[in-house]
């Protein structure tokens, strides 16, 4: 079985729960709904042996509905193909699904994301947060956490203060424009 | 603060006899022998390696033994970038060595945050620790950990070391005298 025409067999088993399709320079990227992602993901590796899970990513689009996005990025050691599973999740459930028994390799990627995004794995056997200390009381990857942090107290354990930002963000304006418009500059947020 | 000044020693009058501050002799054993405890935290501590090994050899310098126990140990080289998450830590260690003792701030993120102006990142290790020396660069050349050590060791030459560390003898010595 060559890697497309796995593709097309997971769309036909798939189709209806198949809510979206992008292929993109050779990319396949599938949005699924997040109830349907453990029967997709168990298929995925037992019938179409995608065995490595690469990795796990969220993206917080902040003022959409759902607000949250979920990718899996899945790779067929037999058969070199990828695939990339999407699931998008609102906030008010701010929850999915773990994977982490069908890939071992997801415990401490979902961790990651639980600390940095705030969406919890239901299932999941460990979920504590992985880079921040247990109690850090923000999400800091959410679009609503300023950038400089924001200041937090735990005795004993760890502080956080703000930063200060000396009129930053310094941020590369991309465009087509000369070297000297697009270079860094302190461009504070249109908030 | 007093002037350091070299010995003016010369055998041939003096034999085995030297004449000279307590201070002065004090410092001199202190400065050239600081044991450092390296408190490498990101890439400056690859640098710090560098200055420990053959071609830079800190050695020349009396620094080379670093420990790893903060007991032992009387400079601290923060070497890289402190997070919140170990700044408490650090000052732990700080805390666990004896006096006297010093901070060398290696590097920019150990100085100030260094480009890391995040909710992540402590804005320079002298939020906590009194820092005696500060290194720029990012990371800083062994040379200039070395230059910065150097600085150090002007910088104890000039302390008033008995005075500053035991004053209660220094009063029993003066009521003594008088």
């Amino acid at each position: 079985m060559t890697g497309q025409e796995l593709l097309d067999s997971l769309g036909k088993l798939f189709g209806p729960k198949i809510q979206h399709r992008i292929e993109f320079r050779g990319e396949t990227t599938y949005t699924i709904s997040p109830g349907d992602l453990r029967e997709v993901a168990k298929f995925c590796r037992d019938e179409l042996s995608f065995d490595y899970l690469i990795d796990i990513t969220s993206i917080d689009n902040f003022g959409e509905e759902p607000r949250f996005e979920i990718v899996y990025e899945l790779y067929s050691m037999t058969l070199a193909v990828h695939l990339r599973l999407k699931l998008r999740l609102s906030e008010e459930i701010g929850a999915v699904n773990t994977v982490s028994d069908i890939w071992p390799t997801a415990n401490w990627h979902e961790r990651e994301i639980y600390d940095m995004m705030g969406i919890k794995f239901s299932g999941h056997p460990d979920l504590r947060r992985i880079l921040m200390w247990d109690g850090y009381p923000f999400f800091p990857l959410r679009k609503e956490f300023p950038l400089e942090g924001l200041p937090s107290e735990m005795p004993d354990v760890a502080f956080t203060k703000s930063a200060p930002l000396e009129g930053g963000p310094f941020v590369t304006q991309p465009s087509t424009a000369t070297a000297k418009d697009r270079e860094p500059r302190a461009r504070p947020p249109e908030l | 603060m007093p002037e350091s000044r070299t010995a003016a020693y010369d055998s041939k009058i003096e034999g085995n006899v030297i004449f000279t501050r307590f201070d002065a002799a004090l410092n001199w054993v202190r400065k050239n022998s600081l044991w450092p405890m390296p408190m490498g935290l990101a890439c400056c501590a690859i640098e710090l390696m560098a200055t420990a090994a053959s071609r830079f050899d800190i050695a020349r310098f009396g620094a080379e033994v670093m420990r790893f126990s903060p007991r032992q140990c009387d400079v601290m080289i923060v070497a890289g970038t402190v997070t919140y998450k170990m700044a408490l830590a650090v000052k732990r260690i700080y805390e666990q060595m004896p006096e006297p003792k010093w901070v060398i701030a290696m590097g920019a993120c150990a100085s100030t945050g260094g480009m890391y102006r995040s909710y992540a990142v402590l804005q320079g290790i002298d939020q906590l620790l009194p820092v005696d020396v500060y290194i720029s660069g990012c990371p800083p050349r062994p040379e200039a950990l070395l230059a910065g050590l150097m600085k150090l060791q002007e910088k104890i030459s000039r302390e008033r070391s008995f005075l500053n560390q035991k004053p209660e003898l220094v009063k029993k010595v003066g009521e003594a005298l008088a």
